[in-house]
C-alpha cells in the first residue's frame, strides 16, 4: 500500500510505531500532488517548503515522545481559511494577492497538534456555488470522472481526498458545501452544529449559516478531525461553550434500537434512480442491524431553497461590503474618485455569481423590500427549524440523500443559476435549522460516480451521526473504493 | 415582472457595483426569475411567527475590556493596495 493511500488513523499508527517519519509522509503526499494535480486541479496554492518544515518539527516532537493523533498528518485547507503568511484567496480575484497576518482558530488548532499544511484548496468564489466552477483560479475536476464537477463549494477539499492529495481536509458548509462535494467525490464530510467550531479566521459568506468541518477518507478520521477543531473560542461570539465529547469513544456502539427517520419530503418522485437505489439498500442495511426505521415529515422542506437564497444573499451582501480596494485585495486603477474606485474595484474583482448574490441580497435588504423578502425568509426559517425539532421528538437521526443526482457535468448548470441552487435542496435545510449533518459514501451510479448518504442529527448530536455512520461503514466497502486516476 | 432594469441599476448603485450593460440585462432576467421563485414563501402564513436570525439561541457574548496585543500597524497596512506610513491611501474624496 502506498503512503498516500493511508487513512489518517492508519498513518498515525505508522508514525507512532516509527515505521515512517512525518517527513516521509509529507514527501509522499507532495509527490502524489505532483503526479495528479495537473488533471485534478484541487489546489490553488501548494506550500511544499512550509510543509516540509512543519513535518521536520513534527518529527522532533515525536522523537521527544510527544505525539497527538494529528502530529505529522498532512492536511489541506479550503482557501477560505486565513493562514498566516500564506496567500488566502477565497477563490476570488479580489483577494488574489491577500496574505493574512494571522491564522484562524481551526487552523491554529490543527497546527498546535502538529498537523502539516500541504496547501490551500480550490473552491467556488467566496463559497458561493455547488460545483467549484465559480473559482477565479481554475476548475477542479472530479477524480472519478474528469468531465464532471467535484461538487462545491468545497470542491477542492473533496477532490483532494478522492485523488489522495491530502490525508484529510477542512471545508466550510453554508448550504451543503461540505456534504455535497463529499457525496460527489465519495468521501466522508461532516457539517457540525452551528457554534460547534469557531468561525474566527474563516472568510465570511453568510454568518448565521457558515460552519467549519472535515472531509476525510472514513468516519473515524472525521471523528478525529472534528475533535481537533471543535470547541469554544472567545474570538467567535457565536461559538458555543459546551464541552467537546470524545467522538471516537462511542463509534462502535452500533445502531440497535436507534430510531432512524426518513423524511418523506426527501424521497420524492424524480429522485435519480441510482440515488434511490443506494438509499433503499442503506435503509435495508440499517434495518438488518437493528435500527428502527420510521417515516417522518419535514413539511416546510419545499420552502428551504427560497428561504436560503434570501437569507444567505442578504448576509453576503453585508459581509462582502468590506471588499472596496482600500485595506486589502484588488484595487481598480481606472477610477478617478473614491466612490468610483469602490464600484470599479468590486466590478473587476468579483465574478458573476458573487455579483448576482450581492445584488439579490442588497435588494432583499433594501428599503421597501426588507419585510417582504428578508423578514419573511427569517420567519419561514423558524418554521423549518420547528420541523426538525418536531421530527427529533420521534427519532434520533434522519437519513436522506445528500444530492438529488450524482455529480453533473462541468458547464451543465452554469447558464441557469436557479437550477444550480436547486441541487442543494437536501442539504440547505440543515444549515437553516443550525443542526449537524454528514455525508458518507453509500454507492456508485451506473456511470461510476459516487453517491452519498446524509445522516442528520439533533443540535450538538455529532456523536450520534458519527456512530450511525460508523455502523454503516463497518458493513460496507464504499469508502474503500478509489477512482482510477 | 418582479424587477425592472431600472431597479437593478439602482440596486447596483446601492451595492457599489459598476455593472456593464450586458450584466444589467442578464441580471434583470435572472433576478426576475429568482424573485418569482422565492415568491412561493408568500403562500405560507407567517402571522405571529418569530423571525430567526441565529439557529442557536444565545445572548450577547460579553468579555472583559482588557488591553491585548494586536497585529500592529505595519501588518494592518501590509495588504493595502496603497499606503503611506500608517495610513491607507485613497483617491481624492472631494474634487
Amino acid at each position: 500500500m502506498e503512503i498516500f493511500e493511508l487513512t489518517l488513523h492508519e498513518l498515525h499508527e505508522k508514525l507512532k510505531a516509527k515505521e515512517l517519519s512525518c517527513v516521509d509522509a509529507t514527501k509522499a503526499m507532495l509527490a502524489r500532488i505532483d503526479a495528479v494535480e495537473e488533471r485534478v486541479n484541487a489546489y490553488i496554492t501548494v506550500t511544499p517548503e512550509e510543509a516540509l518544515k512543519e513535518a521536520e518539527a513534527a518529527d522532533r516532537r515525536i522523537a521527544q515522545g510527544d505525539i497527538d493523533l494529528l502530529t505529522g498528518i498532512p492536511v489541506g485547507l479550503k482557501d477560505i481559511f486565513v493562514t498566516k503568511g500564506i496567500r488566502t484567496t477565497c477563490g476570488s480575484k479580489i483577494l488574489h494577492n491577500f496574505v493574512p497576518p494571522y491564522d484562524g482558530t481551526a487552523v491554529a488548532r490543527l497546527k498546535e497538534r502538529g498537523a502539516v499544511i500541504l496547501g490551500k484548496l480550490n473552491q467556488d468564489e467566496f463559497a458561493m456555488g455547488s460545483s467549484s466552477e465559480s473559482s477565479y483560479f481554475s476548475t477542479t475536476r472530479n477524480p472519478w470522472n474528469l468531465e464532471h464537477i467535484p461538487g462545491g463549494s468545497s470542491g477542492g477539499s473533496s477532490a483532494a481526498i478522492a485523488a489522495q492529495e491530502a490525508v484529510a481536509t477542512l471545508g466550510t458548509d453554508t448550504g451543503g458545501s461540505i456534504r455535497q462535494p463529499a457525496s460527489h467525490c465519495g468521501c466522508v464530510g461532516l457539517k457540525p452544529t452551528y457554534g460547534r467550531v469557531s468561525r474566527y479566521g474563516v472568510i465570511a459568506y453568510a454568518s448565521s449559516l457558515d460552519q467549519v468541518g472535515p472531509l476525510t477518507r472514513d468516519v473515524k478520521d472525521a471523528a478525529i478531525m472534528l475533535g481537533a477543531v471543535a470547541g469554544y473560542d472567545p474570538m467567535d461570539s457565536t461559538s458555543v461553550n459546551t464541552p467537546v465529547p470524545d467522538y471516537l469513544a462511542g463509534l462502535e456502539s452500533g445502531v440497535k434500537g436507534l430510531k432512524i427517520g426518513l423524511p418523506k419530503e426527501y424521497f420524492i418522485q424524480g429522485l435519480d434512480p441510482d440515488v434511490k437505489k443506494a438509499m433503499d439498500s442503506a435503509i435495508e442495511l440499517y434495518r438488518s442491524l437493528g435500527a428502527e426505521i420510521r417515516e417522518v415529515s419535514l413539511p416546510h422542506t419545499e420552502y428551504a431553497v427560497a428561504t436560503y437564497y434570501l437569507i444567505a444573499t442578504a448576509e453576503a451582501s453585508s459581509n462582502l461590503a468590506r471588499y472596496e480596494g482600500v485595506r486589502f485585495g484588488h484595487r481598480s486603477e481606472a477610477a478617478r474618485g473614491l466612490t468610483e474606485m469602490f464600484a470599479k474595484s468590486r466590478a473587476e474583482g468579483f465574478g458573476s455569481e458573487v455579483k448576482r448574490r450581492i445584488m439579490l441580497g442588497t435588494y432583499a435588504l433594501s428599503s421597501g423590500y426588507y419585510d417582504a423578502y428578508y423578514l419573511k425568509a427569517q420567519k419561514v426559517r423558524t418554521l423549518i427549524m420547528q420541523d426538525f425539532l418536531k421530527a427529533f421528538e420521534d427519532v434520533d437521526v434522519l437519513l436522506t440523500p445528500v444530492a438529488p443526482t450524482p455529480a453533473f457535468k462541468i458547464g451543465e448548470k452554469l447558464a441557469d443559476p436557479l437550477q444550480m441552487y436547486l441541487s442543494d435542496i437536501f442539504t440547505i435545510p440543515v444549515n437553516l435549522a443550525g443542526t449537524c449533518g454528514m455525508s458518507i459514501p453509500a454507492g456508485l451510479s451506473a456511470a461510476g460516480l459516487p453517491i452519498g448518504l446524509q445522516l442528520i442529527g439533533r443540535p450538538f448530536g455529532e456523536q450520534s451521526i458519527l456512530n450511525a455512520a460508523y455502523a454503516f461503514e463497518r458493513e460496507t466497502d464504499w469508502h474503500k473504493k478509489k477512482p482510477a486516476l | 415582472m418582479k424587477i425592472t432594469r431600472a431597479e437593478v441599476e439602482h440596486v447596483a448603485r446601492l451595492a457599489r457595483l459598476e455593472l456593464s450593460e450586458s450584466e444589467l440585462d442578464t441580471f434583470t432576467v435572472q433576478m426576475d426569475g429568482i424573485l418569482a421563485y422565492v415568491d412561493k414563501l408568500n403562500t405560507l402564513n407567517t402571522d405571529g411567527i418569530v423571525p430567526t436570525s441565529h439557529a442557536v439561541p444565545m445572548e450577547n457574548a460579553f468579555r472583559e475590556d482588557t488591553l491585548k496585543d494586536s497585529i500592529g500597524v505595519e501588518n494592518a497596512v501590509a495588504n493595502a493596495p496603497k499606503h503611506a506610513e500608517s495610513f491607507f491611501r485613497v483617491p481624492k474624496v472631494i474634487e
